[in-house]
């Protein structure tokens, strides 16, 4: 039960993108098309939930007992920069259709911030693996729910004629974003 | 073209013409993140100019040694190591601004300005050119978020760096997330206009 | 080409060893400090070192939470509670709990928080702090309306007030229990 509060709370009540602030990058450059969008939303998920294991690991048996979190920071960017790259040769030898859809977004994760942020996060929140495998899922999905969403949104945007011309890209998708994250505080009375 | 930049020009360009939170759209997540207060905002923008000229400074003297397939990953080993020296040190010295932030520190890592600025300017320039880029794209990032920070709290709490302007509440919609995307987005279609006009 | 990331990593987890040591005293202080302002804040009148006399108290679930107690001339005059909850809205909320030796809640401030900006964050304003204020939470039901007490939630933010006031609740609690346990 626990875990589902969990999962809820992380995918609708505090979604990492619009009450949290964390991947506003990817949120707003990735998201003209809802096909890119669900491409970057399914990398995140991918990398988000291998990469918190791993730093989880690193920093309970390796920082924590040398004394070392003050390195924290340092190690979980190599940590997520090396995951990265590992996972990008991995796909392309494993599954190379996985890796047509998903490579070319690869690279641009390592500078996402939710993958640092949740990392960083499950450390603050003293979470044990399995709470924190759940709590990345959870964020992960929030993140594609968001940007799939916001890029449907966008698409049908592009169409409508008439908005002044100053108002056209990026204002405009912000201020939709703005009315997304008031939507999704509707969310907040669930739990 | 870029190479007769003066040094006022270089300075200026980060805070006007290239403003890298209004103008180039980097580093969004603690424009948004931190501006719902006017005090958060420069701290903010304070410890993000910190990390800017410090790693502008070290890169662009390291930029020779390093081989270029390892690049990327020199610079943000380089950079992370200066986001830890301002957290130990807000820790250390604003230990309530440092709390307030939170995350947000760490993650000035992962703030696309700071790898931008390494990559397109430190890593081709001197050292000296390079902290004054540094220092223009900082001032231009604070600027930008204590603006923000600023449109945020006065209308949203009624207000100013902690100072009350009136005793009602206020609109708490710009408090929270929403008007954190709105605001932004009306500030950006504002300097939009303006360019037009000028032009 | 790998020697040269090695070599970059090296230098600065060493100059980062230096930074750390050098800050170690600093932060250490500063957490001190934070402290010692919300003993002062909860509690007055005492003329030991609370900070020195600290003690654990148990509560319910297991949990210990400091207690700084406040004496006068050597007879207690009552104890500020370090307490904690971690039902808010996202992330912990630390609280400095006041109370009297006959458990009448004198100040409540608020050490940590990350609830969210103009909502649950409210939990610092004075409107619902005094609503704690001067009571025994033997007596009023420090619970929210909500629950059946008779604390007004901060609109907008009923999960942050339950949170606060579980922590006071649970201070109190583990004062009373310890102090049962004396006797």
């Amino acid at each position: 039960m626990e875990y589902v509060i969990l999962l809820i709370s992380t995918v609708l009540i505090n979604n990492i993108v619009l009450a949290k602030f964390l991947g506003i990058c990817p949120f707003l450059g990735v998201s003209k098309s809802s096909s890119t969008a669900l491409g970057m939303g399914v990398a995140v998920i991918f990398v988000m939930t291998i990469s918190t294991v791993f730093t989880w690991l690193v920093y309970t048996y390796l920082l924590l007992p040398l004394d070392l979190s003050y390195l924290q920071t340092v190690t979980y960017i190599l940590v997520i920069a090396f995951l990265v790259q590992v996972v990008e040769i991995v796909m392309k030898k494993v599954s190379p259709e996985l890796y047509q859809a998903l490579g070319v977004y690869l690279p641009l994760i390592t500078t996402n911030c939710t993958i640092l942020g949740v990392a960083i996060l499950v450390v603050q929140n003293d979470f044990n693996l399995l709470k924190s495998v759940v709590f990345a899922i959870g964020n992960s999905v929030g993140f594609t729910l968001a940007i799939v969403i916001f890029s449907s949104i966008r698409e049908q945007m592009d169409m409508a004629e008439g908005m002044p011309a100053w108002m056209k890209g990026t204002p405009a998708a912000l201020i939709t974003a703005g009315i997304l994250a008031m939507a999704f505080m509707g969310f907040a009375g669930l739990v | 073209m870029e190479k007769t930049l003066t040094t006022r020009e270089n300075l200026l360009k980060g805070i006007f013409r290239e403003n890298p939170t209004l103008v180039l759209l980097l580093g969004c997540c603690p424009t948004l993140g931190v501006t719902s207060s006017a005090s958060n905002a420069i701290g903010m923008g304070l410890a993000t100019l910190f990390v800017l000229v410090m790693s502008n400074l070290a890169i662009s003297l390291v930029k020779n040694v390093i081989p270029d397939k390892v690049r990327i990953p020199s610079f943000i080993v380089i950079i992370a190591a200066f986001v830890t020296v301002v957290q130990l040190l807000m820790e250390a010295y604003t230990p309530a601004l440092f709390a307030q932030l939170g995350l947000f520190i760490p993650l000035i890592v992962v703030n696309c300005i700071v790898l931008g600025r390494a990559e397109a300017f430190a890593s081709r320039y001197s050292a000296g050119a390079s902290v004054i880029d540094g220092l223009g794209m900082g001032l231009g990032f604070t600027l930008a978020l204590l603006l923000l920070g600023s449109v945020r709290e006065v209308l949203g709490s009624l207000s100013w760096f902690g100072m009350k302007l009136s005793d009602s509440d206020g609109m708490l919609v710009f408090v929270l997330a929403p008007g954190a995307f709105i605001t932004l987005g009306f500030i950006i279609a504002i300097m939009n206009g303006l360019k037009k006009q000028k032009s | 080409m790998v020697i040269a990331l090695v070599v970059v990593t090296a230098v600065s987890a060493v100059a980062l060893g230096f930074v750390y040591q050098w800050t170690k005293e600093p932060i250490a202080k500063a957490r001190l400090t934070t402290q010692l302002k919300a003993i002062e804040a909860v509690m007055t009148g005492y003329d030991n070192n609370p900070v020195q006399e600290k003690f654990f108290l148990s509560t319910e679930n297991g949990d210990s939470l400091e207690c700084f107690p406040g004496k006068k001339g050597g007879t207690p005059i009552g104890v500020a509670i370090k307490a904690k909850s971690s039902k808010g809205y996202s992330g912990d909320i630390w609280l400095m709990v006041g109370l009297d030796t006959a458990g009448t809640i004198r100040n409540i401030v608020v050490i940590e928080h990350k609830e969210t900006p103009g909502l649950g964050s409210k939990m610092t304003s004075e409107k619902f702090l005094n609503q704690f204020l001067n009571t025994n939470p033997a007596v009023t039901d420090l619970r929210v309306k909500k629950d059946g007490g008779t604390i007004d939630a901060i609109s907008g933010a009923t999960i942050s007030s339950r949170a606060f006031s579980q922590a006071v609740r649970e201070a109190y609690q583990s004062y009373r229990h310890g102090k049962d346990a004396h006797h």
